[in-house]
Order: C-alpha cells, then sequence, then structure tokens
C-alpha cells in the first residue's frame, strides 16, 4: 500500500510540473506585462529595464525553473497588477469560490436527485418528460446566459435579490463568509444557482439511469413481493444503491465547477479567484496566473489521487502489479 | 460563544448600515477597479483618477479642465529659466492630521521618479527639489519646460512621516518581492478619505471633514462597485443597486435612455483615433513597402469614408476628425481639422502614380479590447482599402499582444487612439508619437518614421516657455503631420456614462474621468 501511495504521489508530482511548463509555454502568447504596467510616457529604456528587473528576458527553462523552486517553498511572488504577496490574494478569494462552489454542490444534489427519481419512477408521464427536456435546455445553456436571465428577473424585474457582489461578509480568521449576514446568504443565490443550472441536470440524468437500472434488480422485485411500500423501495432501497456513483461525480466535479465558477463569477462580479485569474489574463499578470493554474490543477489532482486512492483501499487487486500477478487466477 | 460574539457584531455591523442610509451615498459601478491603493507603483490611469479623490497634486484641473492651484497657492520660474519655485497652501492636513510642509511635495516628487517606478515617465523634465522653507519648493528641471504644471495635475503628494513610518518611501519594488504598506493604505489631502476596501468588491470612500477647500460635492460617502461584465452593470443601474457608471455599454445606450429612472450624459471623448504606417525598408511580407510614398498615404485615405464609419459604425455618435488632437486641446486650430473627402477613383489614380502593385498585401493590426467598436471600424476600412485593389490582412488580438509586436514593429499598419493624457496638450502626440525615436522622445513611434523639420518644430516648442510662442510652433508642427499624412485620423471616440434620478449632479468630463468632488446626489440617497 506504500508503494502505491509514493507511486501515486510522484505521479501526482509530474503532473504539476508538467501544468506548471505548459503554463509558461502559454504564457508567451500573452503577450508582455511590461506594456501593461508602465503608461504612454515610460521610455524605450525605462521598459526594457523594468523588463530586464522581472527577469522577462531570461529564458524560458530558466523562468520555469525559477518559478517552480520558489513555488514549493509556497512563494508565488508579487503579483504585478496589485502588487499584493499572490498567496495572500489567492488566499483572500478562496473562501468566495469555495463557498459559491458548495452551496452550488447542495443545491444540484437536492435538486438533482429527487428529479432523477422522478423521471426514472415516472418515466413516459407527461412530468416526466417535460424534466426531460427541461434538462437538455439546462445542459445546452450557457452559464452566463443563465447568469443574465436571472439578473433580470429576480433583480431588475422584481427586485429581490442583489445581482451583484457578496453583500457583508464576516471574517472569522483568515476566512470571510457570506453565510452570517442576510446580505451575503442573498448575494449567493443567484450565482449558484447560475453555476448550479448544468450539474443539476447532470445529477438528475445519472440518477436517472442508475435508478432504471436498480428498479430492474431482483432485490426489488423480491422488496416489491414482501410487500414493501412502493415510495419506501424506490426512495430508500433503490436510491441508496444508486447513490455510490453520484457522490463520486459529485466528488469529481468540484474540481470541475472551481474552474467554471470563473464564468459565474465574472458575470455575478463575484470577488472569488475565477475573477482574480481574469483580470489577471487581460493585464498578462503573470504571477498571479501561474499561481492559479497550479492550485486548480492542484486540487483536480488532489481530488483524482483521493478517488484512486479510496479505490485502491477498496480493491486490493488495483493496488500494484505483484498484487494483480499474484492474487489472480486467470 | 464565539459564534454569538460574532453575531452581535454583525448586528451591530448591519445597524451602522442601516443608519448610513440617511446619508449621501454615490455608488460607483465602474467597468473595473482599481489595481491597489497605490497610484505609483502601476501605470493605471484609471487608478490614478480614482485616488485623485484621495491624494492631490500641487495643482489640479478645474470644471473647464483649466489648470488651477491646489495644494500649491503661486508659482513662478527663477532666473535660470530650469528651476520652478512653488509657494504651498498653508494649514492643509493629511487625513492622519500631519500637517502638509516642504518635506511632503520633496518626498513625493522623489517616489515617483524613483528608479524603480513604473511612472517616473510622468515627470519627464524633473531632475530634483528642495524643501526652501516649510511653505516653498524648488524643482529643477533639465531644461527649459513649459509643461511641468500640466504633469503635476497627476503627481499626487504623499506625506513624507506616514511614509518613513511604513517603509513606503520607495514605490513598491516587484522585481524585489516584497509588498508596501502604500498599497492597502492611503493618507492622502484630498476631498475623500479611504475608509475599506475589499478588492473586485467594494471600496468606501468618505467624506474628508478637514478639505482645505469649499466642497461643490454633498457626498457622504462614495462606494466604488467593480462590475466587470456591462450587461450586468447596466442591469444594476436599472435596478438602482449602482447609481453612476462612467461606462455605459454603447449599445445599451437607448435602453439606458428609455429607463423612467435613468439618464444618459453622452459627449465625445478627447482620444483621436488614427492610422500608423510603417516607415521601415521591407513590409512583414518581405515585400517592399510602399507606405514610405506621401502619395500612397494620402491614397489610403482617400480610400476611406469616414462618414460611412461615423454613421453605421459609431451609430452616429463620433466626431469625424482631420485633426491629430481634438478641438478642445491647445496647439488644435480649425484649418487643421479639413476632411481629406472620400474619393476611391482618387486613391487608385494616386496608387498607380505610386507604382503600388496591384493585390498589395499587408498587416492591418487591429485592438480586441481597445477602443471603441475597435473591431468593427477596423473590418470596414480593410475593405474599403480591398475596393481599391490592396489586400489588408486584418490581425485582430488583445491589447496585450498586440502591444509587443507593435513596439518590436512586427507589424504593419496599425490603429492607435490617443488622448494627450494626462498632459491635455498637443505637445503630448508630438513628442511621443510623431517625434523621431531617440531618447524620451518617440516612445509610440512604432512606424520609425523622422521628419527633420517637425522635430524641430517639436524641440523648440518643449523649450518655449511664452505660451502663444509654443502653441504656434505646435500648430505648425501639427500641419506638418497633417500635410505628410504621416497617421490618418479617423474620429473621436464617443463617450458615455449614465446616472440615476438619485444624482442630480454630474459633471461630464471630456478626459472621460469622473471628478466627483463637483458631484451631488439628492438628499438621503
Amino acid at each position: 500500500m506504500i508503494a502505491f501511495l509514493l507511486k501515486r504521489a510522484t505521479n501526482a508530482a509530474f503532473v504539476m510540473l508538467a501544468v506548471a511548463l505548459l503554463a509558461f509555454v502559454i504564457f508567451r502568447f500573452f503577450g508582455d506585462p511590461v506594456e501593461m504596467m508602465v503608461n504612454e510616457q515610460a521610455t524605450q529604456a525605462d521598459r526594457a529595464e523594468l523588463r530586464e528587473r522581472l527577469g522577462l528576458n531570461d529564458g524560458l527553462i530558466t523562468q520555469y525553473g525559477r518559478f517552480v523552486t520558489h513555488a514549493v517553498q509556497g512563494d508565488f511572488g508579487i503579483s504585478y497588477r496589485n502588487q499584493q504577496d499572490v498567496m495572500v490574494l489567492i488566499k483572500e478569494r478562496f473562501p468566495a469560490t469555495f463557498e459559491l462552489v458548495l452551496v452550488a454542490t447542495v443545491i444540484s444534489l437536492v435538486v438533482g436527485i429527487p428529479l432523477g427519481v422522478i423521471t426514472a419512477v415516472y418515466r413516459n408521464s407527461r412530468l416526466a418528460n417535460a424534466l426531460q427536456l427541461g434538462s437538455i435546455v439546462g445542459v445546452s445553456l450557457p452559464s452566463f446566459v443563465v447568469g443574465i436571465l436571472l439578473i433580470l428577473g429576480f433583480s431588475v424585474t422584481l427586485g429581490w435579490l442583489p445581482g451583484f457582489g457578496r453583500g457583508e461578509t464576516v471574517d472569522i480568521g483568515w476566512w470571510s463568509t457570506g453565510f452570517l449576514t442576510p446580505s451575503g446568504r442573498a448575494a449567493l443565490i443567484l450565482p449558484s444557482i447560475s453555476l448550479s443550472t448544468f450539474q443539476v441536470t447532470l445529477v438528475m440524468r445519472l440518477v436517472r439511469a442508475e435508478m432504471l437500472e436498480t428498479l430492474r434488480a431482483d432485490y426489488i422485485k423480491f422488496a416489491r413481493a414482501r410487500g414493501v411500500p412502493t415510495a419506501r423501495v424506490q426512495w430508500r432501497h433503490a436510491l441508496r444503491n444508486c447513490l455510490m456513483p453520484v457522490i463520486t461525480l459529485t466528488g469529481m466535479q468540484i474540481g470541475n465547477l472551481i474552474a467554471f465558477a470563473l464564468v459565474t463569477e465574472t458575470v455575478f462580479q463575484w470577488p472569488g479567484m475565477g475573477m482574480l485569474f481574469i483580470q489577471a489574463v487581460t493585464f498578462v499578470d503573470i504571477p498571479v496566473m501561474a499561481a492559479y493554474l497550479m492550485i486548480v490543477s492542484f486540487i483536480f489532482v488532489a481530488l483524482n489521487t483521493l478517488v484512486d486512492i479510496t479505490y485502491a483501499w477498496v480493491d486490493p487487486r488495483l493496488r500494484d502489479d505483484t498484487a494483480r500477478t499474484g492474487g489472480g487466477n486467470g | 460563544m464565539h459564534m454569538r460574539q460574532l453575531l452581535l457584531a454583525t448586528a451591530a455591523v448591519a445597524g451602522l448600515a442601516g443608519a448610513a442610509q440617511a446619508e449621501n451615498v454615490l455608488k460607483w459601478g465602474a467597468n473595473r477597479d482599481i489595481g491597489s491603493l497605490d497610484p505609483y507603483s502601476y501605470g493605471d490611469s484609471f487608478t490614478i483618477n480614482v485616488l485623485n479623490h484621495v491624494y492631490e497634486g500641487l495643482v489640479r484641473y478645474n470644471k473647464d479642465l483649466k489648470i488651477e492651484p491646489a495644494l500649491a497657492e503661486s508659482w513662478e520660474i527663477l532666473d535660470d529659466q530650469v528651476t520652478w519655485r512653488f509657494a504651498l497652501r498653508k494649514g492643509v492636513t493629511f487625513h492622519d492630521g500631519a500637517p502638509f510642509t516642504a518635506d511632503d511635495v520633496v518626498a513625493s516628487l522623489e517616489r515617483v521618479s524613483d528608479e524603480t517606478s513604473p511612472l517616473k515617465g510622468n515627470l519627464p523634465a524633473y531632475v530634483s527639489s528642495r524643501a526652501v522653507d516649510d511653505y516653498t519648493v524648488d524643482i529643477t528641471l533639465n531644461g527649459t519646460y513649459p509643461l511641468l504644471l500640466n504633469d503635476l495635475t497627476n503627481i499626487h503628494i504623499f506625506d513624507k512621516e506616514w511614509m518613513t513610518a511604513h517603509d513606503a518611501l520607495k514605490p513598491t519594488d516587484i522585481g524585489a518581492g516584497v509588498e508596501g504598506y502604500a498599497t492597502y493604505n492611503a493618507n492622502g489631502t484630498g476631498p475623500f478619505s479611504v475608509e475599506s476596501r475589499q478588492p473586485d468588491a467594494k471600496t468606501v470612500f468618505v467624506k474628508n471633514p478637514n478639505w482645505w477647500d469649499t466642497p461643490q460635492h454633498n457626498l457622504d460617502r462614495i462606494e466604488l462597485l467593480p462590475v466587470t461584465s456591462a450587461a450586468t452593470r447596466v442591469a444594476a443601474l436599472l435596478s438602482g443597486e449602482i447609481n453612476f457608471t462612467n461606462d455605459a455599454p454603447v449599445q445599451d445606450l437607448p435602453r439606458l435612455a428609455a429607463a423612467p429612472n435613468v439618464s444618459v450624459l453622452e459627449g465625445v471623448d478627447l482620444r483621436t483615433v488614427m492610422i500608423g504606417f510603417p516607415f521601415r525598408d521591407k513590409l512583414s511580407t518581405g515585400a517592399d513597402n510602399p507606405f514610405t510614398d506621401v502619395k500612397v498615404r494620402e491614397a489610403l485615405y482617400k480610400a476611406i469614408d469616414l462618414d460611412l464609419i461615423h454613421k453605421k459604425v459609431m451609430r452616429g455618435k463620433s466626431r469625424i476628425a482631420g485633426a491629430t488632437v481634438a478641438p478642445p486641446i491647445p496647439g488644435y486650430v480649425p484649418a487643421l481639422d479639413e476632411l481629406p473627402g472620400f474619393d476611391p477613383e482618387a486613391a487608385k489614380a494616386l496608387l498607380a502614380e505610386a507604382g503600388v502593385p496591384e493585390g498589395l498585401s499587408f498587416e492591418f493590426s487591429c485592438i480586441s479590447d481597445g477602443l471603441v467598436n475597435e473591431e468593427q471600424f477596423c473590418q470596414a476600412i480593410a475593405s474599403m482599402w480591398s475596393r481599391v485593389g490592396l489586400a489588408p490582412k486584418l490581425d485582430v488580438a488583445p491589447r496585450a499582444v498586440q502591444s509587443p509586436k507593435r513596439t518590436n514593429g512586427k507589424t504593419d499598419v496599425y490603429i492607435l487612439g490617443w488622448a494627450t493624457l494626462p498632459m491635455l496638450d498637443a505637445y503630448s502626440p508630438l513628442l511621443q508619437i510623431f517625434h523621431t525615436k531617440e531618447g524620451n522622445a518617440g516612445v509610440f513611434n512604432w512606424g520609425g518614421w523622422s521628419f527633420p523639420e517637425l522635430d524641430r518644430l517639436i524641440d523648440a516648442a518643449g523649450s518655449e516657455l511664452d505660451l502663444d510662442k509654443r502653441l504656434a510652433l505646435e500648430t505648425e508642427a501639427l500641419g506638418i503631420v497633417k500635410k505628410e499624412h504621416i497617421m490618418l485620423p479617423l474620429h473621436q471616440q464617443p463617450m458615455a456614462w449614465a446616472v440615476t434620478d438619485e444624482v442630480t449632479t454630474m459633471p461630464l468630463f471630456p478626459d472621460n474621468k469622473p471628478r466627483l468632488w463637483f458631484a451631488q446626489v439628492a438628499p438621503g440617497s
């Protein structure tokens, strides 16, 4: 098991290094940060000097090496535009993104699971067909369109909810939370609905497929035959057996949601990591872009590694080759 | 228990917010956030504009964009012609209560001119400064230079004691990897002080009750609420979550104007949009460069239907330009604004006369996140040029990508917008764009042209202290620019702000900078 863990950790480290290298190759095409940092009146000599001081004239490998050496020590440098320590910037923004993703995930489960069960149990009914059709709309509508529609409906026309921002927040240590104030909670509603639209339909379709499968299983028939009430069979016995893949999917999707939150954050001016990244791209703020990519890919790699480890723990055959050949019987 | 304390604190904050409702609040939905609270560590004119509410310069622009005394009460040029003596205003205090004196001016000028400062170009002629006594400062320049006051409107004065106490005498040096105190804190003399800041969410400014000037505004608070997405910003204005924006999107203006509670403030920006040419031997394609011939440049000008671009692309909201500076800019005279006249046949004849091969291909570089409708008018111009037998290759990309290509001469024909900021004088484009590239001059001379007669006039204007003589020199220089068609002016672009009916006074400035110390809101907004 230890050998397996080491192997997984090494793989993860290599993935991270590759992501960083790729990032540095791509940054070359983002343009020149110095052009954004100085203003009209700076001379060519001033620009060249600043470029030299920031180490932008060094070769790709030198810049990459310097970035990795500093990054492993947790030092991502200073943002060009904000002149703040990049780790501080990201730490400041992480709670906003995390709370948004958390609420969106909860919405996707609370809404998606019952809808999935309903469409499976009452398949071919008008309601189920309507929900199925609605889910196609949900999958295909881009999230910025959903966002703008929500703002027009609930903020401009009805005036019920704020259309942008995060409301008042309360600091608990370094974590700023919007859960504890009325305006913070109100501000969460529209962006999290917008972010969860895709996720809701995904969960609903997965639950539906799993339920259709499970409802045909023998033990369900036996339960029915024993006279267990239908609702209990469907919502308790069948649904429980469908939830394992849903939980796996939800876990894996958290990485995606953090990455997709970028669009939602831009539409709702949500001061999270995605917003920070978009601005960094506009201003070619290389330290921030690099750190964001590293952190998001770390979240992806960590989630995947965790899932792999859990599976290996559950299923010894996945641990290593010796176990596979030794334990196999053909 | 901890949680309960938090809830109580929250309730207290909510209570305060309730009390604050009776105040006059301007909720400013900007299209982006300021970079930091330090105006001098990043070259961003929007950040400097916003922080001008907190920090002030020795002089400032009044409502008509004329220079008037601010922290300095008067000034004179000493007999050596290169030293300027400023008499400072007495009784001014910084927001932390410290008195404003000559040492603060010297320290601030040193800070912005520091060798690590990305904005040292804002004070190009500066050599040194000296406190003569507590309320007198001498500034020494590298020669006779008429535009020091224009430059000083944008040089904000910091408190020396405050900077010394917090190790902020130098601008934040990103290369050194150390954060600066002034990034998170501000202490100026201006009409407003910073109450709190959450990046990308909200920065709150409150009225400075001890301001030295008599306020023309009636604001108690300004909340700067960046809303990057244009659609969201429009929605926020309609729902009243913001009551002012300095960037009302052109495509939403009819909708905003139709809303009962919103008024749109429209004007023409000072920014002149121009087309520039390469003066190198070869084009980026490797072909011989025909653009060094003035006939070719004139032909390209005659091929453009400026009227059509004005009507269709700019929806009638731009101002067609024949001059490379806008009318309010000193140095402009109406004669410069004469238009070339749209004449594709004449253009073809000129091209033939100059021996330009049919179907000449060249790069035409435009910026996707640059000027108003830049991508659209670039497409229009490219197709107008195609009609006279040229084959422009349109290259559209974000500013960050195009800038290095342009400064390295890797593109052919390009678009440039120039508003003469922060100087507000024709000397700005003459020095930065039209002068031969050498030393401080010609930084934006991307084409690499050189007109000795033009340089002579610009240099003479740059050391002429008599205003009328200087402007005459500048006008003459602009005349050469026009005659030689060095760049082809297209139009001054439109600008639009919008306010809800809570805002009663909001003067629109053609340099597109809000100056909220002139703004008024309905009491209790």
